[in-house]
């Protein structure tokens, strides 16, 4: 990872950027991902630690970190936009449902 | 590679030479504490169980005092009593004479109050440290070590940099011959298959999977929903969204190697190498098991920050947020920072780290250690009746 990206992706499957300082709406923000250069225009603020969608991700469908699923998207998610648990939910331990 | 380790007559190797007073009682904790107050050397456990307690519950806090008692970081150990209780001192003290070291028990019914049982006490632990003090440390191979892997007060630093340096570190002692214990079995919820698929035997994969299933089940049978609990406001405000989020970035504390042993909690592995224990994810309830199991030291991981000690052992602090590491630098023995910011490689702190356990286990001091911290916690899981 390049020392000047402000986002880390773990995996190349992921859906997800983590952002590794503060981020306003409407910047842009690069990344690299193997080696390569990706940017993404931010829809939301971005909390320091918090994630970003690298694509759009459609509702009810997987978050993946770490190359595996985290949880479900409760609401279709745009790229750029936030990604916690406001539009993302996890189905283990607890009732489907609940 | 070796380190510089207490021999014990049974042939295991400590770290530490404490001379140990186990309250076998909660009603006994207050003279256990006031005979240790001020002697050097000497540590008491803020045991608050050991009474009224039945069937698989009272074993598993016998299981986890005795654990305590067998530790090799203990030199000799002095339970107290008080007399009535459903587990009995003299109990305590028969089930760690196999361990060949000094036990001697007291009650405060029998001696006849606190004041006598604090001189009495004195009296014993006095003779006890002069003994300890005695002992050198000598020259042993890492191969000896059982390394506790704990991670708390998780933030998106814990996935990214702490956790994977400490499973660099942890490949490096098992690579050496030792050995290194994994727990929080809920904290593995979503990451199951990915430790399943390492096991040594499809037995042992099966094991982790019905443990994580056995969890959940229970989970699911409180009507509560785990989401309140795990992960932890704390958490959630640090950018982990779910429990699989926080599993995943867990799971890397216990490095890249076969899962050779799935134990119960507060049982001693039998087997080298990588070991599961099955915890819960509270911090204290899991490094008292792991302790109890007979771990001579503990690297824990976090991103938010936390005091965490053992009464018995060190505790290194790991973090790889860097204002934790600022803001909290009384707690936190080593900053891996460098990682997020792409200046530093996993592996380079994972040799790092594990230098420091072998300078910790050889007798440095932990932050936890020099601010007397010393949480014990043990996993309660029946009613006191």
């Amino acid at each position: 990872m390049a020392a000047k990206s402000k986002a880390i992706v773990i995996n190349e499957k992921d859906n997800v950027a983590t952002a590794i300082m503060p981020m306003k709406t409407g910047s842009t923000v690069s990344f690299e991902v193997q080696g390569r250069t990706e940017r993404v225009k931010l829809l939301s603020d971005i909390p320091m630690g918090h994630k970003f969608a690298r694509y759009d991700i459609e509702q009810g469908t997987d978050v993946v970190k770490y190359g595996e699923p985290i949880g479900k998207t409760t609401a279709r998610i745009a790229r750029g936009e936030h990604v916690h648990v406001h539009n993302v939910v996890s189905h283990r331990g607890r009732k489907e449902g609940a | 590679m070796e380190f510089q380790g207490y021999r014990r007559s049974d042939g295991k190797v400590g770290v530490r030479n404490h001379v140990l007073v186990i309250p076998s009682v909660v009603c006994s904790q207050g003279a256990a504490e006031a005979i240790t107050r001020n002697a050097k050397g000497a540590v008491y456990l803020p045991n608050v169980f050991g009474c009224a307690q039945v069937g698989a519950d009272r074993e598993q806090t016998k299981r986890t005092l005795v654990g305590f008692g067998t530790n090799p970081n203990i030199f000799s150990v002095l339970i107290v009593g008080n007399g009535c209780e459903n587990l009995p001192a003299k109990e305590v003290a028969e089930a760690i004479v196999p361990s060949k070291k000094r036990v001697e028990y007291i009650e405060i019914q029998e001696v006849g109050g606190t004041k006598k049982t604090i001189s009495k006490g004195r009296k014993i632990i006095k003779e006890m440290l002069a003994e300890a003090a005695a002992l050198p440390r000598q020259p042993i191979p890492v191969s000896e070590l059982i390394l506790a892997t704990e991670c708390g007060g998780s933030d998106y630093t814990s996935g990214l940099a702490s956790n994977p340096a400490l499973g660099a570190a942890s490949d490096l002692l098992v690579g050496a011959g030792g050995t290194v214990i994994l727990s929080e079995t809920t904290e593995l919820i979503g990451a199951e298959h990915l430790l399943a698929r390492r096991a040594r035997t499809p037995q042992i994969g099966k094991q982790v999977l019905d443990l994580i299933a056995w969890w959940e089940k229970e989970a699911i049978a409180t009507g509560q929903d785990i989401r309140g609990a795990n992960p932890a406001p704390g958490n959630i405000a640090g950018g982990i969204t779910t429990i699989e989020e926080k599993s995943l970035g867990c799971i890397y504390k216990g490095g890249t190697t076969t899962l050779e042993e799935v134990v119960k909690y507060a049982f001693p592995p039998t087997k080298k190498g990588l070991i599961l224990m099955d915890t819960p994810g509270h911090d204290i309830d899991q490094l008292t098991g792991m302790m109890a199991g007979g771990a001579q030291i503990a690297v824990f991981t976090t991103g938010r920050g936390t005091p965490t000690g053992s009464p018995i052992a060190p505790v290194i602090k790991i973090s790889g947020n860097a204002d934790t590491c600022r803001k909290m630098k009384d707690n936190i023995d080593l900053c891996v920072s460098q990682i997020v910011q792409g200046k530093e490689t996993v592996k380079e702190a994972g040799k790092w780290v594990f230098d420091e356990v072998v300078a910790v286990a050889s007798g440095k001091l932990s932050k936890a250690e020099k601010l007397g911290q010393r949480d014990f916690c043990i996993f309660k899981i029946g009613l006191n009746f």
